[in-house]
């Protein structure tokens, strides 16, 4: 049986342990507000871009000439996995079920003979996939929106994936990432970003059946902006769910571990205290026996 | 000030991928479209264009006018809407104009030390915006 004095010492460490997580989770919760607030406020840009994208789109036939964001190579030969994970670990699951969904992903591309190619986008993920898949990762992105998630990270990795694919490089293109569903459940979702894939016919004609459109300078022309940009869009939209939803864990996370610190307290204390009454109980019967004897 | 050329007016929103910039009922907006400027008032025929690095001016129905500078974006007008979407905005005013002619320098003297093509097209591309933005404050 542990001294009264080892009872002690765990139950300041447990205590101190408690303090932290109950500290984690509070910073947690005011990182997800402000992360919250930045995906809804980003909403408007990627509605309005994803139906004047698709407006365009229907107007237009795609085939071989088509961009290389809209059509891809033609071919589904070599896939490139864009794997957004956390840089920070005390999250609960959030990491582990995406890199669970990746390695799924990846493992039947690669039971149906396709090549892959990995992109991490955070830490955790990275360390996890290099076990197994170290010659497969062909960059990691590091440290992004450490302080404030701007477009510009956003468009760094979408540069990055554009000039894979200006070298064809990848036929196929998906990211997956942590979809922000609610403060209690993040969707692991994998989309795919290249080639564009196109709306339903009708829900094109829904947005489009208002007007007939003119553009300028012309479709193709318009095409090839928007295009890159809807990919920095898609991205920055993966980006801050995956933001938003990795606090979420970790509120959810750190609420689970300030409340099992304190069921730990509280049986240690009884504990504590059972081992307190049975030393006296001990020390009186020493004495009266002692006295009993003289 | 001139006075509208409209009195009927439409709804002007500013969209930039983090938040909405602006979102306000106006009289008259000017769009620096690749293909050359065009205004848009009431009830303009829908049209969706790309934008050159320029001056957006948003004439609302008093016939005060106010200049917004753009890096290049799109916008989508409709009879009774016109949303411009914009990757950077500011207000003419608040750009500070030696800022610009110092960072312009610096990119000029990238380009000139750049190797690969790609980084030179990029440049190229950051010079041409910054150029547009000096010419917007003049």
């Amino acid at each position: 049986m542990p001294s009264l004095k080892e009872y002690r010492n765990r139950i300041a460490s447990v205590k101190s342990t408690r303090k932290i997580t109950s500290a984690m989770k509070m910073v947690a919760a005011s990182k997800l507000r402000r992360a919250q607030h930045q995906a809804e406020a980003s909403q408007p840009y990627a509605t309005k871009m994803f139906d004047m994208l698709s407006r365009l789109v229907a107007r237009i036939n795609i085939d071989t000439t088509s961009p290389f964001l809209l059509a891809g190579t033609g071919n589904q030969d070599t896939h490139l996995l864009i794997v957004i994970t956390s840089d920070r670990g005390l999250c609960g699951g959030f990491n582990g079920s995406i890199v669970r969904k990746a390695r799924a992903q990846i493992r039947e591309l690669l039971d149906e003979d396709k090549e892959v190619k990995i992109i991490c986008v955070g830490r955790k993920g990275r360390d996890v996939l290099k076990r197994e898949y170290a010659s497969k990762i062909v960059h990691t992105f590091e440290g992004l929106g450490k302080k404030r998630l701007t477009f510009a990270d956003a468009m760094e990795v979408s540069r990055f994936i554009m000039d894979m694919g200006g070298r064809r490089e990848f036929d196929v293109c998906h990211v997956l990432f942590n979809r922000f569903k609610s403060v209690i459940a993040q969707v692991p979702t994998s989309t795919q970003l290249i080639p564009f894939y196109v709306p339903e016919k009708e829900a094109a004609e829904e947005a489009g059946v208002h007007a007939v459109y003119d553009f300028e300078p012309d479709e193709d022309e318009i095409l090839q902006d928007l295009l890159p940009r809807n990919l920095s869009v898609q991205i920055f939209r993966a980006l801050l769910d995956s933001a938003a939803g990795e606090q979420a864990a970790r509120m959810t996370a750190m609420d689970n571990a300030t409340r099992n610190a304190g069921d730990m307290i509280n049986k240690l204390t009884l504990r504590y205290n059972r081992a307190r009454q049975a030393y006296i109980t001990k020390e009186l019967i020493e004495i009266i026996s002692g006295a009993e004897a003289v | 000030m001139a006075a509208p050329l409209s009195s009927k007016t439409f709804k002007f929103e500013l969209v930039a991928p983090e938040r909405i910039l602006a979102s306000e009922d106006v009289a008259m907006v000017t769009v620096p479209g690749s293909a050359g400027e065009f205004g848009v008032l009431a009830d303009h025929a829908p049209v969706v264009s790309s934008m050159r690095p320029g001056v957006i001016e948003v004439q609302d129905p008093s016939g005060e006018i106010k200049r917004i500078f753009v890096s290049g974006g799109f916008a989508d007008v409709t009879g009774e809407l016109c949303t411009v979407l914009a990757e950077e905005a500011v207000n003419v005013n608040d750009i500070d104009r030696s800022a610009v002619e110092k960072k312009l320098e610096e990119l000029r003297g990238q380009l000139a030390e750049a190797a690969d093509d790609v980084a030179k097209a990029a440049l190229a591309r950051d010079i041409a915006i910054a150029e547009a933005k000096l010419a917007a404050v003049a």
